[in-house]
């Protein structure tokens, strides 16, 4: 039963993958995009990785659909065609695919209980034999998060951090802009529509 | 984006208000409580930011903005990883590892909760800050 909606969730995956590829409508892609993360979070779920379905779900479909949707305000909402497909590109993408299948099958398979990583005495054994007397919460995984594996969390916060100067240093943050105090009810765009920025307005702010 | 408050968004509004509480209190619930359930400091930052995101969606930047101002957000962001950071610095002094936190009190397993509860807070302050100011800067430059 569990393999089942494994299955069907992993389906819905790829067809919303391939969706996300043939859609030229960016609005569309990114709503997409959100629903990809919300089925994988649905799949993490039930493969009992709750805390990383927890960061899928407010992460992937929450996040970065709002910023993804503050990007497209930037540009276009329409995806530019292209004149030709190549054939070249085509082809570099099947065989890298097919080398990273192949690499695949080197790995112990899917929940295999005798896999290194749950039968090595410093991984799995140690964390959920010993984790309880060593740290203390019974949640194993926030024991290893930030205690085991405190250094490497501290090195992920500053990524994030990183991340954060590095954006606000390509976008600036304003302390306040003209534009922000207009009364309510300017009546410039419709409501419901609040992405509809026309072209000609970014411009000429900047 | 266009986030100016409209009169017609009434419902909206008045939802967002009943909403932003309980989104606020589940993000501080997923921070305390991660020792025992799932979450932690990654994702009730994210929470978090999402209820001052959606707050400033619903009543417009300016008004997100006066509540909490972008450099408010860029202490809240360095400060965040100072405490973790620090966190490690107080562990080292006090004669332990980097992050080795059983030096922290008496009680291994003490220092261990504090520790974690320490580094889970800074990591959340840090996420919820970078968020937020993330949103600002794509919304507020058009």
């Amino acid at each position: 039963m569990e393999t089942l909606v494994v299955v069907v969730l992993l389906t819905f995956l790829a067809i919303t993958a391939i969706g996300i590829i043939v859609l030229r409508d960016l609005l569309g892609a990114v709503i997409l995009l959100g629903l990809y993360s919300f089925i994988a979070a649905g799949a993490f779920v039930v493969l009992d990785a709750v805390d990383v379905a927890f960061t899928e779900a407010a992460v992937g479909s929450g996040i970065s659909t709002i910023l993804f949707l503050g990007a497209l305000s930037f540009t276009k909402h329409e995806q530019k065609k292209r004149g030709h497909d190549s054939f070249v590109a085509l082809l570099f993408v099947v065989v890298t695919g097919a080398l990273l299948i192949y690499g695949t099958l080197d790995m112990p398979h899917f929940g295999r209980i005798d896999s290194p990583a749950q039968t090595h005495p410093d991984l799995a054994v140690r964390f959920i034999e010993q984790s309880g007397s060593e740290v203390g919460p019974p949640n194993i995984v926030t024991s290893v998060l930030a205690s085991y594996r405190g250094y490497d969390t501290l090195g992920e916060t500053l990524v994030v951090f990183a991340a954060g100067i590095a954006v606000l240093s390509l976008l600036g943050l304003k302390r306040r802009r003209p534009e922000d105090d207009m009364p309510e009810d300017t009546p410039d765009h419709l409501p419901g529509d609040p992405l509809s920025g026309n072209a000609n307005e970014n411009q000429t702010h900047y | 984006m266009k986030l100016y408050p409209r009169q017609r968004h009434r419902v909206l509004q008045v939802v967002t208000k009943l909403l932003i509480p309980f989104v606020l209190l589940f993000g501080l619930y997923v921070q305390f409580h991660g020792d025992y359930g799932p979450g932690g400091g990654f994702q009730a930052g994210v929470i978090f930011a999402a209820a001052f995101i959606l707050h400033g969606l619903i009543f417009g930047l300016q008004r997100t903005r006066s509540v909490l101002s972008p450099t408010a957000l860029r202490i809240l962001m360095s400060l965040g990883v100072l405490l973790y950071a620090g966190t490690g610095l107080v562990t080292l002094l006090m004669g332990g590892n980097l992050l080795d936190y059983d030096v922290l009190a008496h009680d291994p397993l003490h220092g261990q909760h504090w520790g974690i509860f320490a580094i889970e807070l800074g990591v959340g302050v840090t996420v919820a800050a970078v968020m937020v100011s993330l949103f600002y800067g794509f919304a507020s430059k058009r």
